[in-house]
């Protein structure tokens, strides 16, 4: 099990991604994200938000901006991502585009693999992600905040999706 | 009723630098009347091309961006209507080219054809400007001013098809195409 005491943190994850050139964050609230992350971000000065009223607006308004030279997160629940498959396969993997996705796994126990969750949504997350040959990461844990940086970095390098799942509720 | 080959006519003589989005039929056609590296048409599925619009316009405040969005295809993201109104891009055109039909799936209606109130629903979301035209000579007239205007703005352009064109599927999705967009759209 994952100690409460080594749980990620939303001023670390915001630090990581200023760190990785974003710059706009496109949101839709997920219970998991909003408390610490989304309502930390949206009075951050450095980061303009865009809120949306459905997940795959925001595949394609990170599309946007990458052609337009800059980067963007999109910030949402599982269930919107399960809702976004079809812009997910259009825009970001056959459009090539290097949409950055931050995902909730709402209602999944900290230290419990997203596969072995009690919830059918969340334990098909990444069996579907994996059969889209989408990169994802898992961020639960302090540790986990060296990832970010890389995995923004890699998917504007081969211009092609990254998710990572937020496992827990960020401190 | 304007025939879209002409109406997109009229669109192509008042263009300058702007950007165009555009899908289905309307991008077809636009790339033919309209050639330029600076059309993009890299949507990926359909509804998206004003959401693309928005982040083009958000990224690039300093250029225009207009889109040629479809009545079928706004239908399927009615969502983005609020969401460009919240954003408020003051660079964003919007037009709708309304026939009234899933042309390029079989010329289906869309439900409610020819009934809906595209810029009404427009105006509910928040734009604080939107047009309707239904005759070319009166377009002619009007789009100089309102590509000028802060947006965002919606545009309903009532017409029906015209002349056809080649389609070219290779132009409006081909990575290499997307590229030469953006090289020329960070120029």
């Amino acid at each position: 099990m994952v100690d409460s005491e080594d749980t990620i943190n939303a001023e670390d994850i915001i630090k990581e991604i200023k760190k990785a050139g974003i710059r706009f964050v496109i949101a839709l609230p997920d219970r998991t994200t909003t408390q610490s992350l989304l309502k930390t971000i949206m009075q951050d000065s450095d980061l303009r938000v865009v809120q949306v009223c459905k997940e795959d607006e925001g595949i394609s308004i990170c599309s946007g901006l990458y052609c337009a030279g800059e980067r963007a997160l999109l910030l949402i629940q599982y269930t919107g991502l399960l809702d976004s498959i079809n812009a997910l396969r259009g825009v970001a993997m056959e459009g090539k585009n290097p949409v950055c996705m931050m995902v909730g796994l709402l209602g999944k126990k900290p230290g419990v693999p997203p596969t072995n969750a009690a919830r059918y949504g969340l334990r098909i997350v990444e069996p579907i992600l994996d059969a889209m040959e989408i990169k994802h990461h898992l961020l639960e844990t302090t540790e986990d905040n060296a990832k970010i940086v890389p995995a923004i970095e890699q998917a504007y390098a081969r211009s092609g999706p990254v998710v990572m799942l937020i496992g827990r509720e960020p401190l | 009723m304007m025939k879209r080959d002409e109406c997109l006519k009229v669109l192509a003589r008042h263009r300058t630098n702007e950007i165009v989005v555009s899908v289905y039929k309307a991008a077809q056609e636009w790339i033919h009347i309209s050639p330029s590296e600076l059309n993009y048409t890299f949507v990926g599925a359909m509804g998206q091309g004003s959401s693309h619009g928005l982040g083009l316009a958000l990224g690039r405040p300093d250029k225009r961006v207009i889109v040629l969005d479809g009545d079928g295809s706004l239908l399927m993201n009615l969502g983005t209507l609020v969401t460009i109104a919240n954003a408020a891009p003051k660079n964003l055109i919007h037009c709708v080219c309304e026939n009234g039909t899933y042309e390029t799936n079989g010329a289906v209606p869309i439900p409610r054809a020819g009934s809906v109130d595209f810029p009404g629903m427009a105006r509910a979301a928040g734009y604080p400007k939107t047009y309707e035209f239904a005759d070319l000579q009166e377009w002619d007239r009007e789009v100089d001013s309102i590509l000028k205007e802060d947006g965002p703005v919606l545009v309903d352009l009532k017409m029906e098809p015209g002349e056809d064109y080649p389609e070219d599927f290779r132009r409006l999705y081909n990575i290499q195409f997307r590229e030469a967009f953006r090289s020329a759209f960070q120029k």
